[in-house]
């Protein structure tokens, strides 16, 4: 096993030796049970397909992944083991890569065990399972989009809740980047090459395409690319910031 | 061998290593002393590849620090200061990590971590989290990390601070076993820790070397009047030569 492997191990056995991992899990899973079933009127819609449970995961993240991530850094900072884990005989970049694929491993477990939603839909009627898949993925990579933002944010500080309120504010711009809210702040005097580009950075846009069900390469990539650029961001923060 | 060379590290307002120069040769014990801020830690957080330099040189058995520091990485062991450690996992899995990443499996690894726990006494506390521990305790799981792969540089920053007279005793005991064809970099502000097991003893005052010498040497220098009024004793004479070369500024 790679230095990478072993320091995710450790990183993943760290989130299961505290109660973190637990609530996590369990406060995502009922907050997706709202979600679909109250607030997504599942069962009113009539209609056998999952739009209403994956609807809410970018707002559902939107806070929960902070949670997961805001510790990454901060908290070797805070202890001073940082010291110890980067004069180990390691590179930064498997340390910043095995932490974050802990935390991203996390998700995808939540992830999976929201199953019995599936389970649901497949016994009340006949769903497209094909695009069910789609936007499981779709929702596990904009999970490691979140994350990768809330790993560079960590690093910044050693207080592990301003890491948390800065993660919740980047994502949520990250967000909302494709919406009028943002739009209307650019319209009238950027050029419009500008709030074609900014738009395109929408979590939202990319994520509803993939959990239509189509599973374009240029959505895939926009997240992959998301994930590396804020761990490269990550490593050299660390980097800058590990001397104070 | 280790060879520093020229090193300066500069932070945004000041300069807490200064143009400082000095090798270490196998089996030396060095004690590294000065008072708080004088950049005794700085010095040790870059020859462990933790901080870059401003500018000069750091090389461990032929390994420039800057240019290959996974290699430095491997052959020095590290404690530092704090001695800290993941508080959420227990002794055995900590040091199984470490064992992991310093590139031990199998039968080795297991072996490694029985001889170091044994090492170090820690046999009792094994399936404890470390957060449960004593700063003793504590002190010894960061002590067990460090030479867990018997490395051939031994930097330990305040090994025995905060320690009790029995516990400060071992872990003397066991730098002294340990010091055998090894480097030891200990920094301390214990002074008759220095004339216990170091070999030499460098002084430094804002980040620049202000004696260099065995104890007994530095002993020796003592100001006349100290060692004849309040300091009879070894250790007595090496703190009226230490307050005697950095207080220079502050009086």
């Amino acid at each position: 096993m790679g230095t990478t492997g072993i320091i995710f191990k450790r990183e993943l056995a760290a989130y299961f030796s505290t109660p973190l991992a637990y609530v996590f899990i369990v406060i995502f899973l009922v907050m997706n049970g709202i979600a679909t079933f109250d607030l997504g009127g599942f069962y009113q819609r009539g209609q056998a397909d999952l739009q209403p449970f994956f609807n809410f995961h970018p707002w559902l993240y939107l806070f929960m992944i902070p949670a997961l991530a805001m510790g990454l850094w901060a908290d070797e900072r805070k202890t001073g083991t940082i010291e110890l884990l980067l004069t180990l005989p390691i590179q930064l970049h498997e340390a910043v890569l095995g932490k974050f694929l802990a935390a991203w491993v996390l998700s995808g477990i939540a992830l999976l065990l929201t199953f019995p939603v599936w389970l649901t839909v497949n016994y009340l009627g006949d769903p497209d399972n094909g695009v069910i898949l789609a936007a499981y993925i779709g929702s596990w990579l904009m999970a490691g989009g979140f994350l990768a933002i809330g790993s560079c944010m960590s690093a910044l500080t050693r207080n592990a809740v301003i890491a948390f309120i800065l993660t919740a504010a980047i994502c949520f711009l990250f967000v909302v980047s494709g919406s009028a809210i943002v739009m209307n702040a650019f319209t009238g005097w950027a050029p419009q090459t500008l709030i074609d580009a900014i738009a395109t950075l929408s979590f939202l846009t990319h994520f509803e395409a993939i959990s239509r069900g189509v599973l374009d390469i240029r959505d895939l990539l926009f997240f992959a690319a998301v994930i590396a650029a804020w761990l490269l961001a990550s490593a050299v923060v660390i980097e800058i910031k590990k001397a104070n | 061998m280790i060879e520093i060379s020229h090193l300066t590290r500069k932070f945004e307002h000041f300069t807490a290593v200064d143009d400082l120069s000095f090798t270490v040769a196998e089996g030396e014990v060095l004690g590294f002393l000065g008072p708080n801020g004088a950049g005794k830690s700085t010095t040790m957080k870059i020859i462990t590849g933790f901080l870059a330099p401003s500018s000069g040189t750091v090389t461990v058995d032929g390994h420039d620090i800057t240019e290959n520091p996974i290699a430095v990485k491997a052959l020095v062991g590290y404690l530092p200061e704090g001695a800290p450690s993941y508080p959420d996992m227990t002794v055995l899995d900590f040091l199984d990590f470490i064992a992991q990443i310093r590139g031990f499996s199998g039968q080795e690894k297991h072996q490694r971590i029985e001889q170091v726990i044994n090492d170090v006494a820690l046999g009792s506390v094994c399936e404890q989290t470390i957060d449960t521990l004593s700063k003793g305790f504590k002190r010894r799981v960061g002590l067990a990390q460090a030479i867990l792969h018997d490395p051939k540089v031994l930097i330990l920053d305040e090994p025995t601070d905060g320690l009790d007279p029995n516990q400060k005793h071992q872990v003397r005991q066991l730098i002294r076993n340990l010091a055998k064809d090894k480097i030891v970099i200990v920094s301390t502000h214990i002074l008759e820790e220095v004339s216990a097991v170091c070999t030499r003893a460098i002084i430094i005052a804002n980040g620049r070397i202000v004696a260099d010498g065995t104890p007994q040497e530095l002993e020796a220098q003592a100001p006349a009047d100290a060692a004849m009024a309040d300091a009879p004793s070894a250790p007595g004479r090496l703190e009226a030569f230490f307050r005697s070369v950095t207080e220079q500024g502050a009086l």
